[in-house]
């Protein structure tokens, strides 16, 4: 790697926006690595439509960063020229892929947040993040949908589709907790009525959620210890891994394009 | 990948309001639902649609081609059968 990493102002506001955009674009880039692996083409291309769904709301994350910010970055500069440490996406969607259970149980977890999260931030005081939550919202709730559909088939499904889910579900279950933290600078942010309060959607989504699950005949695991970092850039070992083949292009050919 | 588990269902969009729903190609899903969803994913990506029917193939029933003459080459000589040999008024006007 031939380029240095930027840096960034971290103001709330700025780390707020960059934690949303990492989530979309590092779940994203999860999606895009099935494609043209799916189990079937119907399914490849479903995939790659999320993907690229959430790479369209990364993207206008990053681009509002960039200007509230104000420190000539840009949307291409965050994606490809910060560190692992300096990501700060959830845990849970940069979990490898696995299994085609295990990618819809993550999207499935994420799904139902951000269905929810989306809508209540369309009444955001700042106009741009509730125009971005407009149209963000449609999309997470087709996501929503489809993952939903398909948990309902695995889970009910044959007795090896079940086992998969299950095992899914079991091992991505520690990672949802941190969806519904809140650190100092957010709580202001919440306060100002920018932001709202993700633990107000955490009934919701347990109901809906265990409502799917229980459905499909599988069950969420009864512990509620949760693993948290990656707010602050403490990652498990696979977004690495994740980013060397997300920025080797741009690292190892600054400014490319085509 | 064709299995028994995901029979071929047959895709109908609708691209406005007012047109009819128009074959477009037909996929793969293992019920209905999943069908659906799968013709939005392939068939509405670029914004070709407001409607979208799937209909199981199995619940079509087609001509057989070998059976084209008998079915189709007699209504080629009846031109009479088109509306072009009526004298339009001129107060008609667009029809």
């Amino acid at each position: 790697m031939t380029v240095a990493s930027i840096s960034v102002s971290e103001t709330p506001l700025v780390l707020y926006l960059l934690r949303r955009a990492d989530d979309a674009l590092i779940l994203g880039h999860r999606l895009s690595e099935w494609c043209g692996h799916a189990p079937m083409l119907e399914e490849d291309m479903a995939l790659a439509n999320m993907g690229l769904d959430l790479l369209g709301q990364a993207r206008e994350l990053y681009s509002y960063a960039a200007k509230i910010e104000g420190k000539g970055n840009d949307e291409d500069k965050f994606a490809y020229l910060r560190d692992v440490r300096q990501y700060r996406n959830l845990l849970l969607v940069e979990q490898p892929n696995g299994d085609f259970a295990r990618t819809l149980a993550r999207q499935f977890f994420y799904s139902a947040f951000a269905d929810l999260y989306w809508r209540a931030m369309m009444k955001s005081s700042d106009a741009t993040l509730a125009a971005i939550a407009a149209k963000s919202e449609k999309e997470s709730a087709y996501h929503m949908r489809h993952s939903s559909e398909w948990m309902l088939r695995l889970g009910d499904g044959t007795e090896e589709s079940h086992r998969r889910a299950q095992t899914a579900i079991d091992d991505l279950w520690a990672f949802t907790g941190e969806m519904f933290a809140v650190d100092d600078g957010e709580r202001a942010l919440i306060d100002a009525g920018i932001a709202i309060d993700p633990a107000s959607l955490k009934a919701q989504w347990f109901k809906t959620v265990s409502g799917i699950v229980n459905e499909a005949t599988l069950a969420l695991p009864k512990s509620d210890w949760m693993q948290q970092g990656g707010r602050i850039g403490r990652h498990s070992e696979h977004l690495g891994h994740l980013l060397s083949e997300l920025q080797s292009m741009q690292r190892t050919f600054p400014g490319a394009t085509w | 990948m064709a299995t028994p588990n995901t029979p071929l269902w047959e895709v109908f969009i609708r691209s406005r309001n007012g047109l009819a729903h128009k074959h477009c190609g037909s996929l793969h899903a293992s019920d209905a639902t999943l069908a659906l969803q799968a013709a939005r994913d392939i068939f509405t990506r670029r914004g070709e649609g407001l409607s979208i029917w799937v209909v199981p193939s199995s619940a079509i029933t087609a001509s057989d081609p070998s059976e084209k003459g008998m079915m189709f080459e007699p209504a080629e000589s009846k031109i009479y059968r088109h509306p072009t040999f009526y004298d339009v008024p001129e107060e008609v006007g667009h029809m």
